[in-house]
Parts: C-alpha cells; structure tokens; sequence
C-alpha cells in the first residue's frame, strides 16, 4: 500500500459539496418543524419596559411571542467550555429586562412558516428606557487580563535600552474589529423528547454545545445531542455556543415541536465574536547595523462588559526576533458590547501587524533591506523562555520567497518602480502561529468486510479534515481510501479539542493515528490467537501531548511576500501578486494545505484593504451589519497566489509532526501588504483598512 | 398587508413539474429549501449580497433569495441538484473537484451555478473576465483562484469541442 499521508488525495468529500447533497445545520429535514426568528434590541444598553406581542399574535400561524415576561428562569448551570472566557460569564438569554449591547436577543417570535414568523416579528412592539452606551477604546479605563496571556512582560530593561538606542522607531496601529462572515449562517435546529434534546447546530466544537446546552437547561449531559457533519466555514465564529442556539432550544420546548431558527446576516454583527478593535503601539531600538537592542509592544483590545475576552496578542514580539530588552503590556477596555472572540489567527493576526509594520519602519531607518534586517535578528533560541525551538524555518521561508517574488527588483527608494499611471511596491512580513496539541481521543472500528470506520466528535469547517483524517487511516490500517469512511461533527462520538487554533491534525490526528495502531494490534492478535473473525474490531484511543511543550518553543513560521500597484492619482490598491512560505511541518495533504494557504491570504486581503465593522458610537448599532457595505475580498480582487510549503521535519510537536497552517496563513498579509503600499507611495498606513482615501 | 395570501405556482424544477400552493411573500430561495427540499442552493444574506443562492431561471442566473416564488410562474428552474445527468457530474462539478475549488463548500453550488452561467455567456476569453463575472459569488474560503481555474478549464474543453 502506497503511503497516501502526503499525497494530494482529492478532498474527499468534494462530490457531496459539488452535487449540494452536503447537508449544513439548517437542512436537516423533520416533520412538524416550526420557525423561528430572533428580535434584536434596538437600543446600546437600557431596560425593556414593554413588550406588546398582540397584534403579533393575532397573525396566522404564530405559535408564540417568547420573551422574558412568559419563558422560566433558565439553570444557567455554570459551564465553562474552553473556548469561553476565564473571567466572566455568558449572556442569559431572555432572563430579565436588561439590554447589554444593540442587537442583543429580546424575544423570539415563533410559527408554522418562516414568513409567518419573519412578517410577526415587525409587529411585536417594544418599548425601551435607554441609556448611553459607552465605546472607549483605547481610551477608556482598562483592566488588566487575566486567566491567559499576560498583562505584563519583560527582559532586561527596555525602556533605558531604549533611551540609549542609536536608532527608534515608536509607531501606533489600529485595527478596526473585524467579523467573520462565514457564507453559511448560524443555524439551529432543536428537539426535544421529554427530557432529551437533540440539536442540528452549526459548531466547531460539537462536545460543547451538548455541554453548555445540558448545563443551560439543567439536563444530564448524556442527554443532549450535537449533530453537525459539515460547517459551511466559521474562522472561529462557531467554537463558542452563542445564545441563539439556547434560544432554538427554548422555543422548541416552549411550543413543543421542533424549532428552526437561522440567523439573518444582520444579527451576525451583534451576537457571534468578532475580532476585537485593538490599539497598539510598538517601540524598537536598534544598532546600525540593524540588530535589535529594544523592543516595547503595548496592545489594548476592547471586551465586553460581562466577560473578558484575551489572546495572544503579543505573543510572538516576546520570541519572534533576537532581543535583549523586551517589554510587552497587554490590556482591555470593557464596552457596551457583546462578547469579541477567536477569529482566525486570533491575536496573532493584529499583534504581527503591528510588529512587521515597525520592522519595515526600522529597517527604512536604517537602510537595511527588510529581508535582511529579519535576517540579522534571527534567534537562537526562543530568548523569552531560553528554550530551543523544535523547528523554525523562517530564514529559510525568506530567503525561498525573495526569490519567487523577485525582491531584487524592489527598490530601497518608495515610488521609485513605476508602470504608467500604478506605483509599484514590494513588502514582506513574517509569519507566526503556535503549534497547539491537546488531548482527544478516536474510535476506529474495522469491520468484517474489511472497511474501516473512524470516529471522532472533530469538525470539518473546510480545512479537509474528513481528507486528511482518511489518509491517516488508510496508511496506518493499510487501506485505500474507498474503504475508510470517517465520521466527525456528532457530541455522542470520542471528546476533542475545539476545530480551531490549528490543533485538529496535531490534535486529532495523533488520536486516529493511535486508535489505528490499537486496531491493528488487536487484528494481529485475534489473528494470531486463531479466534473466529467476522465480529467488528473496536479500538479508542486518546493521545495526550508529552512534556515536550516544556523543552521546545513550538511555533509554525512563515513569509509573506506582497507586490502591490496603486494608481498615482486615485489612491487605489490593487494586488499584483502574493506570495506565501511557509514551514509548518509535514504536510498531509499538499492540495487541501495548498487550498487553506490561499484561503489565509484571502483572509489577509481583507483585512488589509477592505474590512471594519462601522459602529455608530451614539447608540452601538452597526451600521454595515451587512455583506454590501462591510467588504470582503470578492473573485476580482484576487490574482493567483503562489504559496509553497518548506520541507520541515519536526520531531518534537507530535506523532505525525504536522504544525497548522490554518492560522498561520492569515498572519503577516496586512504588513506584508501595508509595507508594499509603502514602498510604492511612502506613505504609512498604520490604521487598517487602507483604503484609498488614506492614500491621497 | 393580508399576510394569510397564497397563490398557486407551476413551474418546472429541474425538468420536474411542480406545483405548489405558496404565501405570496416567500421566495423562490425559500421554496426550493424549505418546501421542495433542495437544500442544495444556499442561503448566505437573503440580500442578494453573496450569491449563494445562484440558480438559473430559463437557463440565465438569478439570485433566488431576490425572486419571488410566485414570479417563477411557468418558468424552468435548474439547481445543483439537476445539472449532473444519470448520475454522471457535471464537467464543472468535475472540475470543482479536481481544482479543489472549495473549502466548506457551502459557496460552492452557487459558485457552480455562476460558473455554468459564465461559460454560456462566453465571459471566459480571459481570467479576468471569469473573475469579474464570478465577483457576485463571495467564497470566505478563499477559493477563488482554484474556482477561475475549474471554469477556465470547462470553457476550454467547451470550446474545444465546438
Ligand atoms: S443568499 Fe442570495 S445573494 Fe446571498
Ligand atoms: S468554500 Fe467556503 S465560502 Fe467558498
């Protein structure tokens, strides 16, 4: 049997994709299903006084009106997932007469049809009192996080380092919040029978729904059931279980027929994370000779007032570079808000901006070529823990994607590369994202007719883990891919992390991996032992990280490489050509990883040049809650990308030694695009998105 | 408004007769998911922002979520669900798969549906032209430079063929 783990196997569930047969959260199909439709409060923060649902009511086949004056006080059982914040709880939904952020959920309004229930819900009347909202970041009082990421870092003495230093750089980003806009929308589909309830819930962590939801309502968790075979994308929108899912559940009971409630897109904006708003700012101090003597990171982010959401924000300034004096200070500013959450590359995404922005402003400076300047700041080893890193390729990434761009063409000068009426400009960036493993387990089952069946409450978002988990099976039990049948997305199948942070194959893969060597022993010894075959072989497994995070640095590493043109007069950015490099690894399947790369720098675009969440800071509403007016990167604004995986053999991360490129492919597109600008106009843009009124 | 209104509608649905007895309000998007069970086309706005919808009314491409049910009188609708024939895929659905022009997949069908239109409508004779009449099909995922390459790939089989 041919090895399949790095092989291009098609995605393998590309033809239920390709004929519609993929069935997302909200197609499940039951008998007897109502509808219902979430009514959003329209007002930053204050108190319901009334909710008129008469006239709503009176309409054909409305089943009911579900507020906080007619539902029970839910348990609320404590629940923290873990993927929910340390400090701070959930929202309870409909549980009293406060609103805490615009769009907040206030009542659900429930019928036979969608239209019925759509049409009811303009006709319930709300009355509020309201209050100011406040929205202060960076301003505003801030807190120091906790339960994570520290609020505060240092080696040596960055601040006299930085008096000292023959050369500064002190420069400010901000970075707008930001929303996931997965295409598929939240949905759920609830049902009870007595005491048992089943949800068809869009999720990346099937075994935490089942969990928050048997915590909420007070039920035996052996009692609730998660089914979610495919995410129509999420980017970490779907790894928390927001309050709408409780909400299916309530109008199920409530009306006593299953419930299906999707979301409009609006209320995607008010009610599901987003990447928070951050304010950074970054100070470098360095030789002339370009090595870095002082590095000072400060990041506040904004969380909402009932939980305090944290990431990695400035994690990679702490071991990305050689330097001897390293201050970070990470803080929050509490806003009438919902809750922000992971959105791909979380933290690391808006930290690295910052950091690879000011490299470009450094190595401007001091007349350093930006590759060359990454170069001569290259670590040892990782210098905020003095621990070696298990694999780090980034020189190798640099030198390979100077060379794919053709970097020697770039010019020192900005505006100096001109064709016709576009200035041309060249950026590069780094790339970074921790290598995560965490305990999961996996079922296999290898039956009498010689198939296998893998099972594992993973999550396929789009990545390719139904692919990658069958290659894996298939080398390990020695099977063709026809016989393997993997079935994920179920909260009933064996616990795994959260499908997000990159962890699923390091994670999960680990898992099948030795649930398949389980199985095959136990096949060798049934054969051995001369027992009747015919009865099916069941092996679980859980494969637990070792104490190897305790002696190495485990981080992924890449480069960006961006060629951009803005037209001379009208400010417009157009991208010429991106390309990506990066180690993360073995790579299992180099079509699928190849597909995910250019979907980060996609991601990446978007960022750069098209994407914030305009909020009116009057009342808290969102004014471009919508796919028209909050951009994404569309067909025509993306040429072919070139992103090419490095050979990476590491040992140390986990028994297939895979990294995660989901992450990591979204970090250092903005910078690495934000400097070309540069380059092209000498302008800085230090405020995301750049858009062309910036650069006129 | 009299919300209670509904009105019959024929129409063909993947070469199917169909009638339905329909509230006036709900559309055609809605038809095809909730009443005919063809989940295949996707609903990611209701806007008319996404694409995801796509589907071809008398073989031209239309946003569902922007047509009216009660509009389609007499009209032919083609799905996803209708474009493989005897089992056999579609060249772009064979495409899609071969240029892995996806990732969640849940953009895919409308992206298919728009890629059909484009090819019939002779946009092809450059990437650019694909990526322009692609850009009301919004793919998260970020596929779209596989997708233009699936329809680049049709288009030239196609014409080959001519
Ligand atoms: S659902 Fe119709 S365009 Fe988005
Ligand atoms: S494949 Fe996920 S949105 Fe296009």
């Amino acid at each position: 049997m041919s090895r399949l783990i790095g092989e291009p196997l098609p995605r393998v569930d590309a033809p239920l994709k390709v004929t519609g047969r993929a069935t997302y959260a909200a197609e499940h199909r039951l008998p007897d299903l109502a509808h219902a439709v979430i009514i959003s409060a329209a007002v930053g923060k204050g108190r319901i006084l009334e909710i008129d649902s008469r006239r709503a009511l009176g309409e054909p086949g409305v089943l009911a009106v579900i507020s906080h004056l007619n539902t029970a006080r839910l348990p609320y059982r404590p629940h923290k997932g873990w993927i929910d914040p340390t400090v701070g709880e959930r929202l309870h939904v409909l549980q009293d007469d406060f609103v805490r952020h615009w769009g907040q959920p206030v009542a659900v309004v429930v019928a036979e049809t969608l239209e019925q229930a759509e049409h009811a819900s303009h006709l319930v009347g709300i009355r509020y009192e309201a209050e100011a909202p406040s929205f202060t970041v960076p301003d505003g009082e801030s807190i120091e996080p906790q339960g994570g990421y520290p609020a505060n870092y240092s080696r040596g003495d960055a601040d006299q380092a930085l008096a000292t230093a023959e050369h500064r750089v002190d420069c400010t980003y901000l970075i707008p919040r930001e929303n996931h806009n997965p295409i598929e929308p939240h949905a759920t589909i609830a049902q009870w029978d007595g005491q048992r309830l089943t949800v068809w819930d869009k999720t990346q962590f099937p075994t935490n729904v089942a969990e928050e939801l048997a915590a909420v309502f007070g039920l035996e968790r052996a009692n609730v059931h998660l089914i979610c075979p495919f995410v129509g994308g999420a980017f970490g929108t779907s790894l928390r279980t927001w309050p709408h899912t409780t909400l299916a559940a309530l109008a199920a009971r409530h009306v006593g027929r299953p419930v299906k409630l999707v979301l409009t897109r609006k209320q995607m904006y008010f009610g599901t994370g987003y990447r928070p708003e951050t304010w950074q700012r970054v100070r470098l101090g360095a030789h002339s000779t370009g090595e870095l003597t002082a590095l000072k990171h400060e990041g506040i982010a904004e969380t909402s007032r009932y939980e305090h959401y944290i990431e990695g924000l400035l994690n990679a300034p702490r071991f990305m570079y050689s330097c001897p004096h390293v201050t970070t200070s990470y803080r929050l500013v509490p806003q009438d808000v919902h809750t922000p959450t992971y959105m791909r590359a979380p933290g690391a995404a808006s930290g690295m901006f910052a950091l690879e922005c000011a490299m470009d402003e450094l190595a401007h400076e001091l007349r350093i070529d930006p590759v060359e300047l990454r170069l001569r700041n290259e670590p040892k080893i990782d210098e905020s823990r003095n621990v070696p890193f298990s694999s780090r390729s980034l020189v190798q990434c640099l030198r390979t994607g100077a060379e794919r761009i053709r970097w020697h063409r770039r010019r020192a000068e900005p505006g100096a590369l001109r064709e016709g009426h576009w200035l041309v400009g060249l950026g590069v960036a780094s790339a970074t994202y921790h290598t995560l493993r965490n305990t999961a387990s996996a079922r296999v089952r290898l039956r009498p007719d010689g198939t296998a069946v893998i099972e594992t409450a993973a999550a396929d978002m789009g990545p390719g883990t139904y692919t990658s988990l069958t290659q894996i099976a298939c080398d390990e039990l020695g099977l063709p891919p026809e016989k393997v049948q993997v079935v994920i997305g179920d909260s009933n199948l064996p616990r795994v992390p959260p499908h997000g942070g990159s962890q699923t194959l390091s994670s999960v893969g680990s898992a099948v991996l030795a649930a398949c060597l389980a199985a095959r022993s136990a096949r060798q010894e049934r054969a051995h032992s001369g027992a009747i075959a015919g009865s099916e072989i069941v092996a679980t497994e859980t494969s637990q990280p070792g104490d190897a995070t305790k002696r190495y640095s485990m981080h992924a590493f890449g480069a960006v490489f961006a060629e951009v043109m803005v037209d001379v007069d009208l400010g417009i950015v157009r991208l010429a050509h991106m390309v990506g490099v990066y180690a993360a690894g073995r790579i299992v399947n180099p079509r699928l990883a190849h597909s995910q790369a250019i979907g980060g720098m996609v991601g990446g675009v978007g960022m750069a040049l098209l994407e914030e969440t305009h909020i009116d800071r009057r009342d808290g509403r969102i004014t471009n809650a919508n796919l028209a007016e909050y951009l994404v990167p569309t067909n025509a604004d993306i040429p072919v990308f070139d992103a090419v995986f490095l050979d990476e053999h590491d040992p140390h991360v986990n028994p297939l030694g895979v990294k995660g490129i989901g992450e990591l492919s979204y970090v250092g597109v903005a910078a690495a695009i934000a400097n070309a600008v540069f380059n092209a106009t000498g302008k800085r843009i230090r405020d995301l998105p750049i858009t062309l009124e910036k650069l006129l | 408004m009299d919300s209670a209104t509904t009105s019959q509608v024929q129409l063909t649905v993947n070469g199917k007769p169909v009638t339905l007895e329909l509230d006036t309000r709900t559309s055609l998007l809605d038809m095809l998911r909730e009443h005919l069970g063809l989940t295949g086309t996707k609903k990611g706005c209701n806007q008319g922002a996404c694409g995801a919808c796509t589907v071809l009314v008398n073989n031209r491409s239309v946003n569902a979520c922007l047509t009216l049910a009660a509009m389609c009188q007499g009209a032919s609708v083609t799905t996803i669900e209708g474009i493989s024939e005897n089992g056999r895929l579609h060249p772009l659905q064979e495409a899609f798969i071969r240029h892995d022009a996806m990732q969640c997949g849940y953009c895919t069908p409308g992206q298919i549906m728009s890629g059909i239109a484009c090819i019939q409508a002779g946009e092809t004779y450059s990437a650019h032209a694909v990526r322009e009449f692609m850009s009301g099909n919004l793919c998260r995922c970020g596929a779209y430079q596989n997708i233009v390459a699936a329809v680049l790939e049709v288009a030239e089989q196609a014409g080959g063929r001519r």
